[in-house]
């Protein structure tokens, strides 16, 4: 709390006592008059109370949940870690983790030199602040369509008889329709980089904004190359930034279903498909359980990437 | 240290689009001077100092450091180093490595290139924050750490932009000591940017007073204190008033106005109206207003004022004696 907060009550006080004693009971309602850390929990309590009812009670239920049994037909409430048991045996939720993982690291690695390359460009090559700011709103043009919509657009396109395959032939490229563009990895990851690279873009870009210009020359003038700065000088600099577009695009990666489920056309396997398909035969119990693993395992990615720097000062 | 060398500029110009910012400048600097480029916000000094680091290309002219033309090298291959106004210390790295930093990318080996970095920094008495972070250090000591960083790559010039505006009154006349010292004792020359006259007075071997990307005068500071050659300069300077004599244009310093209380016998020159006193410690500041030759200021020590104190509203007489007007180029 600042010095004012806590000076304002005296000089309340001192000029109900010179003027008249009883005002202050009538005096209207002020946040001046109560203690500095009550004042604190006051104002941050609407925010508490909107995240306590819709992220820490769901999370509580889904953890209560996941400990309760299931039959083909019914759900029980119990305390009994047949769901943990079933799923940490069976070599199903492995390799589905392991794909899961699989996407977010390919997908991350991808976003990341799309995305820093785009934000560096938008930074550091483009001059004026109009044109940053034009080319920085051209980027987020594709977000004006649902997510869905861009995803199913590529189907057409990567499609045995879509645009890509045909544009190929045409042009001599290949002779048969490549069967690996849709329904395959290639196209899951394809739509994951066309949907989160922008979440990448926007913190590594608002980092590099802060760079203070004159450090890149700073670093011409001691000989540095230009690969040399950017080594040494505008990514040790623009690394919150990086760390914060990860988390976003990796617990994005981590939590999807439907993008894997529309671009691999059902034959390719992530947790949130694990998750979908347990809620859709009614399996609540074991679809919390995997939640909750999925959940621990997030935490885990984003704790791990939190140790590589302090965001806290971007912030 | 390297060795000093002459800085010249011939006919060196900056055009931004059909904006001239530099306009043809020549100049000498002397190897082992201390210059100060002087002048007002948007004059062309920074623009100077920042074609002769090298950050910025030169539209027409050249740049020639010790018989090398060096006007399209790469900054770090010139022999000048640049010290940045806002010190651009990179805040990721500690003192020492910010000081080493050149030698890191040189590829030198890391003990020797701590070591001569600790030199450095013992050199500017900052070898105890080596390990700091820049944003642990005052600004002086930031100053100190980025003069360390741009002296280790041992240049022949050292380019100052504006260094000490960021600090606070006290430090920068401490810094201004500093630097005139250091500059001494290496004996390279130091070409300083900096709107401030008494900056420029206090540590420049060498003035060059510039205004619309142009060099007005340059000189000594004594020669460009006493003996203004333009308006300008005179009014710039400080510390003078441009009178018209004879239909041209004179400066004459404040504290050569001579002022009575009566017309003396000699015929005063002019009689002016006093506005306001201002006691300003060792001087006391009369401004006038002449009538027709403007306002004017007499600067009289305290001595020679609280001897024969004159009242605001008062009138007084002027003298001058003739080899204090200066004629200014019309």
């Amino acid at each position: 709390m600042t010095d004012q907060t806590h000076l304002m009550p005296n000089a309340h006080a001192k000029s109900n006592a010179q003027t008249s004693r009883p005002t202050r009971s009538r005096a209207p309602f002020s946040l001046d008059r109560l203690p500095g850390a009550v004042t604190g929990w006051l104002l941050s309590l609407p925010l508490a109370l909107v995240l306590a009812f819709f992220l820490v009670l769901p999370i509580i239920m889904i953890v209560i949940v996941s400990f309760w049994g299931a039959t083909e037909f019914s759900i029980y409430p119990a305390f009994q870690f047949d769901n943990y048991e079933f799923l940490l045996t069976s070599p199903v939720t492995y390799q589905v983790f392991l794909n899961t993982i699989k996407y977010a690291v390919i997908t991350w690695a991808i976003t990341l030199v799309i995305g820093f390359t785009v934000a560096y460009f938008l930074a550091f090559h483009v001059r004026s602040l109009t044109w940053q700011i034009v080319l920085f709103l051209l980027c987020t043009i594709p977000f004006w369509t649902s997510n869905i919509i861009r995803m199913i657009s590529w189907i057409p396109f990567l499609g045995r008889n879509g645009i890509a395959n045909s544009a190929l032939i045409s042009m001599g490229v290949i002779d048969e329709p490549l069967e690996w563009l849709l329904f395959s990895d290639f196209s899951v990851i394809l739509a994951f980089v066309h949907l989160y690279t922008l979440f990448m873009v926007v913190p590594i870009f608002n980092t590099m904004m802060r760079i203070d210009k004159s450090l890149i020359e700073a670093a011409y003038d001691n000989g540095a190359t230009g690969f040399q700065t950017l080594t040494n000088v505008i990514i040790p600099l623009t690394k919150p930034g990086i760390m914060i577009g990860s988390i976003f695009v990796v617990t994005l990666v981590m939590g999807d279903f439907i993008t894997v489920r529309f671009m691999s056309g059902s034959q390719k396997a992530n947790v949130g498909r694990l998750i979908s398909n347990d809620i859709a035969l009614l399996q609540y119990p074991s679809a919390a359980a995997t939640a909750v693993i999925l959940l621990v395992t997030v935490l885990i990615v984003i704790s791990v990437l939190l140790r590589f720097v302090d965001i806290r000062k971007e912030l | 240290m390297a060795k000093p060398l002459d800085l010249e500029l011939a006919a060196t110009t900056k055009m931004y689009g059909d904006t001239v910012a530099v306009d043809a400048i020549d100049h000498r600097f002397a190897a082992g001077s201390y210059s100060c480029l002087l002048g007002p916000s948007g004059c062309g000094k920074s623009s100077t100092l920042r074609m002769i680091a090298g950050h910025e290309s030169v539209s027409t002219g050249d740049i020639v450091l010790g018989g090398t033309n060096i006007t399209d090298l790469p900054p770090a291959k010139r022999g000048t180093a640049m010290m940045f106004q806002n010190y651009a210390l990179f805040p990721h790295l500690s003192v020492i490595d910010n000081v080493a930093f050149s030698q890191k990318m040189k590829g030198v080996e890391k003990s020797v290139r701590l070591k001569k970095a600790h030199q450095l920094l013992e050199l500017v008495a900052m070898d105890a924050y080596a390990q700091r972070l820049p944003a642990q250090l005052s600004g002086g000591q930031q100053q100190r750490v980025a003069l360390a960083r741009a002296l280790i790559t041992e240049p022949s010039v050292l380019l100052l932009d504006e260094p000490l505006s960021a600090l606070d009154p006290f430090l920068r006349i401490k810094m201004r000591l500093e630097l005139k010292k250091l500059q001494r004792e290496l004996g390279i020359s130091f070409v300083h940017v900096t709107h401030s006259q008494d900056e420029a007075l206090a540590l420049a071997d060498d003035i060059i007073v510039m205004n619309g990307g142009k060099i007005e005068q340059a000189g000594t500071p004594r020669t460009v204190f006493n003996a203004p050659t333009t308006e300008f300069v005179a009014r710039f300077i400080g510390g003078h008033n441009v009178l018209h004599d004879k239909g041209a244009p004179v400066a004459l310093r404040a504290d050569r106005l001579m002022v009575r209380k009566t017309a003396g016998v000699d015929g005063a020159a002019l009689s002016a109206y006093v506005k306001d006193v201002e006691y300003l410690g060792s001087s006391v500041n009369l401004a006038l207003d002449a009538g027709g030759a403007g306002e004017l200021t007499a600067a009289l020590t305290d001595e020679t004022f609280f001897q024969d104190p004159i009242d605001i509203g008062a009138t007084v007489f002027l003298t001058w004696k003739p080899e204090d007007a200066h004629r200014l180029a019309a």
